[in-house]
């Protein structure tokens, strides 16, 4: 489904925030990237779909080279593939209902987007989506006027809008409480297996990984150090990842 | 043993220099005052004359009100015709100049123009344009056109420099085209500034346009100065009256536009004394 070949990434030439990455994502289940910050999860991430540029390496995504990609065909790629973000990146002065329709811009000609003409199928798909992430009502709200837990709410239907292969989320619990943090990995976990994708994420919170995750990768200093079910992740290897020991009294 | 750190003589850090500059200046005022040779008689003859062309000026006399009408009628047009042309024009070459969106080499030939139609006063601009096309109106709206884009151009791309890049990766990520991206991604994020930027501009355009004329470039500044010369002061003075009324219809009206795309004011609202609940949406706003 995604397999990452020797992917490496440097901002600065010699100082590379990631080290030959080596990660096949199986067509279903959730991953969960751990390690501290300023590890690369999420240069990682953005290596996927290309919002960073990555230096070398293979991202094979449908058995097609990612990386290899540009202009039209990076983007009709882009489609497949939705993104959460930790603050949600939602475009505040625009209504809910025109952050979620952004899911689809990809489908539809700038000419279409300009007279928010979107086909009527993206309009029913949009209500429907805004009812299962319990957001009826609020179509016509602005951005800006939603909560944490809300904003991150419309962030991932915009995502599913885009119809996508593959679901991408990058810290998206870190802006939020711990019982909305709760709701939102439910969410991503319902919305990865009704349909039925692989659903990527990066956070800090091990605990909320363990309870989530089939599959747990855990990253130090730009390297996979443990890759395994949530079972296998132990104290020692916790210790490996994020360094010290303190913590975990 | 700790020792308390002895207190510095002084814990505010004074300068000497900004009372030096403030007693050049002064010396400055005096010097400049001495070589205009501004003595008290010539004050006197000043005032005196102040008096008989004040006296002069009234009462207005409206008689050529169909003259009157025209210069205003045509500086309206330039005004109007100058400020759309100059922010369809400014859009495009604002957003190409953005650094922050666009490649060097598309941005400095943008920063050049922004800059060049920048440097001169709308009334230099227009003397050249009276040298290029001729007298009139095509010659006032080329030049006020020039001024727009300077103007809009530069704040325009300086309010795309400061939106949130965070909001365009989301939109960029979906794999929209670029154009796409900045209706939805850019646009909004900008849009109620450029109408501030828009309303200014125009509001600006409709006092430059009553001045163009004077050097022969169309509008009531024609008029004006021609009222000057012949000394028709009484009409000199229902001129200014009338170019004043032109002003302030046009800051109202500007002050409407803004209410409504910035405030979300309905037109009822604007009737409304004080606008409070309106002014109160805008509080949120922002």
């Amino acid at each position: 489904m995604l397999s990452l070949r020797g992917l490496s990434k440097s901002y600065v030439r010699g100082k590379p925030v990631l080290t030959d990455i080596n990660l096949e994502i199986a067509a279903r289940g959730i991953t969960a990237i751990i390690g501290p910050s300023g590890t690369g999860k999420s240069t990682l991430i953005r290596c996927i779909n290309r919002l960073v540029e990555p230096t070398a390496g293979e991202i094979l995504f449908d058995g097609e080279d990612l990386t290899k990609l540009s202009g039209t065909a990076l983007r009709h790629a882009r489609r497949h593939i939705g993104m959460v973000f930790q603050e949600y990146n939602l475009v505040e002065r625009l209504t809910v209902m025109e952050n979620l329709l952004s899911g689809r811009l990809g489908y539809v000609s700038s000419w279409q987007a300009w007279r928010r003409k979107f086909p009527r199928e993206d309009l029913r798909k949009a209500y429907e989506l805004l009812d299962v992430v319990g957001l009826s009502g609020f179509a016509n709200r602005r951005a800006d006027a939603l909560s944490g837990g809300q904003r991150q709410r419309v962030g991932i239907a915009r995502a599913v809008m885009q119809e996508p292969r593959l679901l991408l989320a990058d810290e998206p619990t870190s802006s939020l409480d711990p019982k909305t943090s709760v709701e939102i990995m439910q969410l991503l976990a319902d919305v990865g297996r009704a349909r039925e994708i692989p659903v990527l994420i990066n956070m800090h919170d091990v605990e909320l990984a363990k309870r989530f995750a089939d599959r747990i990768v855990g990253m130090s200093e730009g390297r996979v150090i443990f890759d395994g079910p949530p079972p296998q992740l132990d104290d020692d290897m916790l210790k490996r990842i994020y360094g010290g020991e303190n913590w975990l009294q | 043993m700790n020792t308390v750190a002895a207190l510095p003589a002084d814990p505010f850090q004074r300068s000497v220099w900004p009372r030096v500059a403030a007693v050049a200046l002064l010396v400055y005022v005096i010097y400049a005052a001495a070589q205009m040779e501004i003595s008290w008689e010539r004050v006197q003859t000043g005032l005196y004359n102040a008096q008989r062309f004040f006296g002069r000026l009234f009462p207005p006399n409206f008689s050529r009100w169909e003259l009157l009408a025209k210069g205003l009628v045509e500086s309206l047009e330039i005004a109007v015709l100058a400020s759309t042309l100059g922010i369809l024009l400014a859009l495009p070459i604002g957003l190409a100049a953005a650094r922050n969106l666009m490649p060097p080499w598309v941005t400095w030939p943008a920063r050049l123009i922004i800059v060049m139609a920048r440097s001169f006063h709308p009334v230099i601009v227009a003397i050249l344009f009276v040298k290029a096309v001729g007298f009139g109106a095509l010659a006032g709206i080329l030049a006020l056109t020039v001024a727009s884009v300077g103007f809009i151009g530069k704040l325009f791309t300086e309010a795309i420099e400061e939106i949130s890049l965070k909001q365009v990766e989301a939109v960029r990520a979906t794999g929209a085209p670029f154009a796409s991206v900045l209706w939805f991604g850019v646009l909004p994020q900008v849009f109620s500034r450029f109408i501030g930027f828009a309303t200014y501009q125009l509001d600006s355009n409709l006092r430059n346009s009553t001045m163009v004329g004077i050097v022969g470039a169309g509008g009531i500044g024609g008029t004006l100065f021609a009222a000057f010369q012949r000394f028709d002061y009484d009409f000199v003075c229902a001129i200014l009256i009338s170019i004043i009324s032109l002003i302030m219809i046009g800051e109202v009206l500007a002050t409407a536009v803004r209410r409504i795309f910035i405030e979300h004011a309905t037109v009822a609202d604007l009737f409304r004394a004080g606008g409070a609940a309106s002014r109160e949406r805008h509080l949120e706003d922002d």
